[in-house]
């Protein structure tokens, strides 16, 4: 116990704030790929696949992503599955983002306007084509600011994965604080620098919408 | 234009069509055919079913009743080819539809690139053909955006030929715009009659339509109230026409 803040803490701290960043990654590319697969379920013209993916969106948003997690950690260790804290972590976060980014996708999708669906149909494009060449590229635009929005809560919420273990940001200041027991100034300084992390994407989502709202009057005629 | 040499048949047919949304009854009965070549302009009230009439060719709208034929396809059958129905079938909207992200280029070589599978130079000497049809050949490399409301319905016109339809649809292709710019418009139709396009058109347009149709129909609540050739918008016979007539000249 006792002692003072020194380099070798902060090195710790910096170590546990690029696995922060690291774990971020990781839920948002798998997230990314899960969530656009949901989202395309989410429109399929088959029903059950619409149904299926809902249940799953529906699932995930109506539990607690720390349940979520203790799940992937404590739950696949019961039935003999031991898995590291990281992959339990990732794997988690991944279920959790997709079904958020993933309704996100379906509205931008959705909101592309219908005619423009129409026009597609009226030249013969089929609907792979519709969706490639002329939905998804005007999507992908709307998309971008609640997509980088998003990141913040997905890096906020890393935080949890520290109760399986795994040593990110949240972790490793716990980890310091139970040398030096300082809580509040070590959780101060952990708070400084998940702000740090998540200020500039807000300001650059913002930006981005702010951008898109001068482009959108452009874009639609009369 | 090369077509099968079968002048009896016509390009389009509707038989004793049906169609409700939900309790409202929007067609109700309605008979036409287009021949070859014909123009035919489809006129009546907001809520006659003229559109849906004209949505129903392309099967934008489902029928519930009746027989629709168009160049050969069953289109009121549910097992249609959709796609090579509406290769046969061009259609331009009120608000131009032309996809904001593309050029107008990329707008026009789009269709025929990815359904025809023609080589994308070929593509391109195409657009060029099709713009200079419709005038506006600078405009290549421009975006929608940057287009008037009247050239971006020029360029939704000509992204329509580029696919060499049998049948073009027009559906109030001039509502959104002002009347210099409805001009242009109409000036580029005219031409396409000129050179012996078949066409459907719903218009609000009476004196275009006087001019350019070789038959009027002119729908009053689902039904085909009135048909007949261009002069019976001077000479109306039924009440319901004389008064829509005499609406649609203070409306222009």
């Amino acid at each position: 116990m006792g002692g003072h803040l020194n380099t070798n803490h902060l090195m710790f701290l910096g170590q546990g704030a690029l696995w922060t960043i690291g774990l971020s990654m990781i839920a948002l590319i798998g997230g990314g790929i899960v969530g656009f697969v949901i989202a395309l379920a989410r429109i399929s013209p088959l029903k059950s696949v619409r149904l299926a993916s809902a249940v799953y969106v529906q699932l995930v948003q109506g539990t607690p992503l720390l349940v979520i997690l203790f799940l992937g950690y404590f739950g696949l260790a019961a039935i003999g599955l031991q898995v590291s804290p990281l992959a339990a972590a990732g794997a988690s976060l991944t279920l959790y983002v997709a079904a958020y980014l993933g309704e996100i996708w379906r509205g931008c999708i959705e909101s592309v306007p219908k005619p423009q669906w129409e026009a597609a149909e009226g030249l013969a494009l089929s609907r792979t084509q519709r969706m490639m060449k002329v939905i998804l590229p005007q999507a992908i635009r709307i998309a971008t600011p609640p997509t980088v929005g998003f990141m913040v809560q997905i890096i906020k919420n890393t935080s949890l994965a520290s109760v399986v273990g795994f040593v990110e940001l949240m972790r490793s200041g716990q980890i310091v604080n139970n040398s030096l027991f300082e809580p509040f100034a070590i959780y101060a300084i952990i708070a400084v620098v998940y702000f740090a992390m998540c200020y500039p994407l807000s300001l650059f989502s913002q930006r981005l919408e702010r951008r898109m709202g001068r482009g959108r009057s452009n874009l639609a005629p009369a | 234009m090369q077509q099968n040499p079968s002048p009896s048949e016509p390009i389009v047919s509707l038989r004793d069509v049906q169609k409700s949304f939900g309790p409202l009854r929007v067609l109700d009965g309605v008979s036409f055919a287009v021949e070859r070549g014909e123009v035919l302009a489809l006129i009546g009230r907001s809520g006659s079913g003229k559109s849906t009439a004209l949505r129903c060719i392309d099967r934008f709208e489902k029928v519930d009743g009746g027989e629709i034929v168009v160049c050969g396809h069953r289109v009121d059958r549910p097992d249609v080819d959709l796609r090579a129905l509406r290769q046969d079938v061009g259609i331009v909207f009120q608000s131009y539809n032309l996809f904001p992200h593309l050029t107008i280029e990329q707008n026009i070589t789009l269709a025929p690139c990815a359904v025809k599978g023609m080589a994308a130079s070929q593509a391109r000497d195409l657009a060029r053909k099709v713009l200079a049809q419709v005038g506006l050949e600078e405009k290549l490399h421009a975006y929608p955006e940057q287009l008037s409301g009247g050239q971006q319905q020029r360029a939704a016109i000509a992204r329509s030929l580029a696919m060499q339809p049998k049948v073009m649809l027009f559906d109030e292709v001039t509502s959104a715009l002002d009347p210099e710019l409805t001009a242009e418009v109409l000036k580029v139709i005219e031409q396409l009659a000129a050179d012996g396009m078949t066409m459907v058109m719903v218009t609000h347009e009476m004196g275009f339509a006087k001019g350019i149709a070789d038959r009027i129909v002119f729908m009053h609540r689902g039904k085909v109230h009135e048909t007949g050739p261009a002069s019976i918008l001077t000479s109306p016979t039924t009440p319901e026409l004389m008064q829509f007539v005499g609406t649609g000249n203070l409306k222009s």
